[in-house]
């Protein structure tokens, strides 16, 4: 039962199969089963699952429903949670509990969502590989030894491991896609602005967007539609009216224009990713798509002018944390600037302070031209890249990652780190939605597909990945092992 | 443009971070090669090229000034280090 899809387990709740507390009761016993080796989440809430189960069971029984109702859900730790402790992976937040609910937060549980618990995290949603968290690294499923992805790594591995039906993530770089990739699930980035970023710990507020990790195309396209829509409590929220995200999962991909990015088959694409992502593009021209090489020709820039905004964002951002209001405070400081500065370097992990100092400099006097405001004009090139690509394609496919999942505390070099998003991090500069589709196994490790669409064309997106997944099993293969309860 | 330890120990008081005399070399090495990834993007002329600075063409929505948030303070001063009569605590700044 657990390992099925949150379309699947609806059907199972409405014909009376199971009962929602028999099936959270289910996830938490394998939560606290596989946790201790995989580390995905850092707070269960049994007793609010629980209660919550009981509530979605009584609606039903009331002959209320909807697709999320009584289906067991992890947030990613980035989510304010009221009540229970949302930490953003970090120690300066290892205390803090939230007053309200972040938007995100409220509408799924309004869906009827039940919530499990809250996940594991590269610290404030800063890394690759789920290794800067201040609760220890996530184990990826496929191998333990392994990295999940970052930054929504416990998010991924929970959904890899069957330890919950659906789970939030949020991605400013790649931090969605990457980990879906590595994990072999479902990751869908929406477009800026498509979901309220309210209640959501700010990183990067010109890039951040939260969105679903799941086990399908399908299951996505149910979160996305509790997820999506204007909230006016964030003003770049965006206006756009939302669709039923599940409306056009069965249209044809007959005639789609699919644009291959000679950019993302270049060199640093590992063999077998390649091969993977080629094959499956090779089911879509079954399907009647027709591929069309495409250039992306400021793609390499990408990286350079993300490492200049999403700092220079976050050193802003996180001015808020200063051992005053709330979070981490020093022992003993001998006055206000002591305090300021010890509670900053006790309280954040290396690699926040070091994109804190990169960021600071940046946007220090003098360097304005040369580094802030010469990054946001390659952000103009990499949006102009897409509006041409998009002239002559409905969608944009390559690769998620240019490997498959690497050891744990393989990668010291931050610069290493930082190219892993390489296929990925445009798409946010350029605000638009992206997905990663398992496609294949290397060497027994997951290889993600990564899908992109134009502006607001969530429904195009999942519509093209839902097909895929009619047509090839790749999301129905589990790790092996984590086998108690299946 | 060199990153030095002078550079380092002027941003650090700049975002109110302390860098220890034992962690200053590694952090000068580790942002000296992330700035080299970032002065990449001096390889391309961008003179005639707009700057974007955010994603979505926004303006930004108006509504009636009226109270929608009621007085939390003392629920949100629970989560103060430390707070006095409806006051936050820091160190002493004036003699």
């Amino acid at each position: 039962m657990i390992e099925k899809t949150v379309a699947q387990l609806s059907g199972s709740l409405n014909r009376g199969d199971i009962s929602s507390v028999e099936l959270t009761q289910a996830y938490l016993d394998r939560i606290n089963r596989y946790n201790s080796t995989l580390n995905a989440f850092v707070t269960v809430c049994e007793e609010t699952a629980l209660t919550q189960a009981a509530q979605a069971d009584a609606a039903r029984a009331d002959g209320r429903t909807s697709p999320l109702l009584g289906i067991p859900l992890a947030h990613k730790d980035i989510f304010c949670t009221s009540g229970i402790k949302t930490s953003c992976g970090s120690k300066m937040l290892h205390n803090f509990i939230a007053p309200y609910d972040a938007t995100v937060v409220s509408r799924l549980s309004d869906a009827g969502a039940v919530m499990l618990g809250k996940t594991n995290m590269d610290e404030f949603a800063m890394g690759s590989s789920n290794e800067t968290s201040y609760f220890g690294p996530v184990k990826n499923p496929w191998d333990t030894d392994r990295v999940p992805g970052g930054s929504s790594g416990g998010s991924a591995a929970a959904i890899a491991a069957d330890l919950c039906a659906m789970a939030t993530g949020t991605d400013t770089g790649g931090s969605i896609r990457q980990p879906a990739a590595f994990c072999g699930i479902t990751g869908l980035k929406p477009s800026y602005g498509r979901i309220s970023r309210w209640g959501m710990i700010a990183f990067a507020s010109s890039l951040d967007q939260a969105g679903p990790i799941c086990k399908s195309a399908e299951d996505a396209a149910l979160m996305l539609n509790a997820m999506a829509g204007l909230d006016t409590k964030d003003s770049t929220c965006a206006d756009v009216s939302v669709e039923d995200y599940t409306a056009n999962l069965t249209n044809s991909v007959q005639g789609l224009r699919i644009g291959i990015p000679r950019q993302h088959f270049a060199e640093g694409l590992s063999p077998e990713v390649e091969q993977a992502v080629r094959e499956a593009l090779g089911v879509y021209e079954k399907l009647g798509a027709q591929l069309i090489d495409i250039d992306l020709p400021n793609n390499h820039l990408s990286v350079s002018a993300y490492y200049v905004v999403a700092p220079a964002e976050a050193s802003a951002n996180l001015s808020r944390f200063d051992g005053v209001r709330y979070g981490y405070r020093c022992d003993n400081p001998v006055d206000l600037e002591d305090m300021y500065k010890r509670s900053r370097s006790e309280g954040f992990g290396d690699e926040v302070k070091r994109r804190i100092m990169v960021g600071t400099y940046a946007l220090s006097a003098g360097f304005y031209d040369a580094y802030y405001r010469k990054a946001q004009k390659i952000r103009r090139l990499i949006k102009q890249d897409f509006n041409a690509a998009f002239q002559q394609v409905d969608i944009i496919i390559g690769p998620t990652s240019p490997h498959t999942a690497f050891n744990l505390g393989a990668k010291t070099d931050p610069v290493a780190m930082y190219l892993e998003d390489i296929y990925t991090i445009a798409v946010n500069l350029a605000g638009l939605p992206g997905m990663s589709v398992p496609v294949g196994l290397a060497n027994g490790l997951p290889i993600g597909m990564h899908l992109v669409a134009s502006d607001f064309a969530e429904s195009r997106l999942l519509n093209v990945a839902h097909q895929f997944q009619l047509n090839t099993d790749w999301h129905r293969l589990r790790a092996t092992g984590f086998t108690e309860g299946r | 443009m060199a990153f030095d330890k002078t550079e380092v120990e002027k941003v650090a008081q700049l975002a109110r971070l302390h860098v220890s005399d034992s962690e200053v070399e590694e952090v000068t090495v580790r942002i000296t090669d992330i700035l080299a990834l970032i002065d990449q993007m001096q390889s391309v002329n961008t003179d005639a090229v707009l700057p974007l600075a955010h994603p979505l063409d926004l303006t930004q929505r108006l509504r009636e000034d009226d109270v929608t948030e009621t007085n939390r303070r003392d629920e949100l001063q629970l989560l103060a280090p430390e707070v006095e009569g409806g006051l936050y605590l820091v160190p002493k700044v004036i003699e």
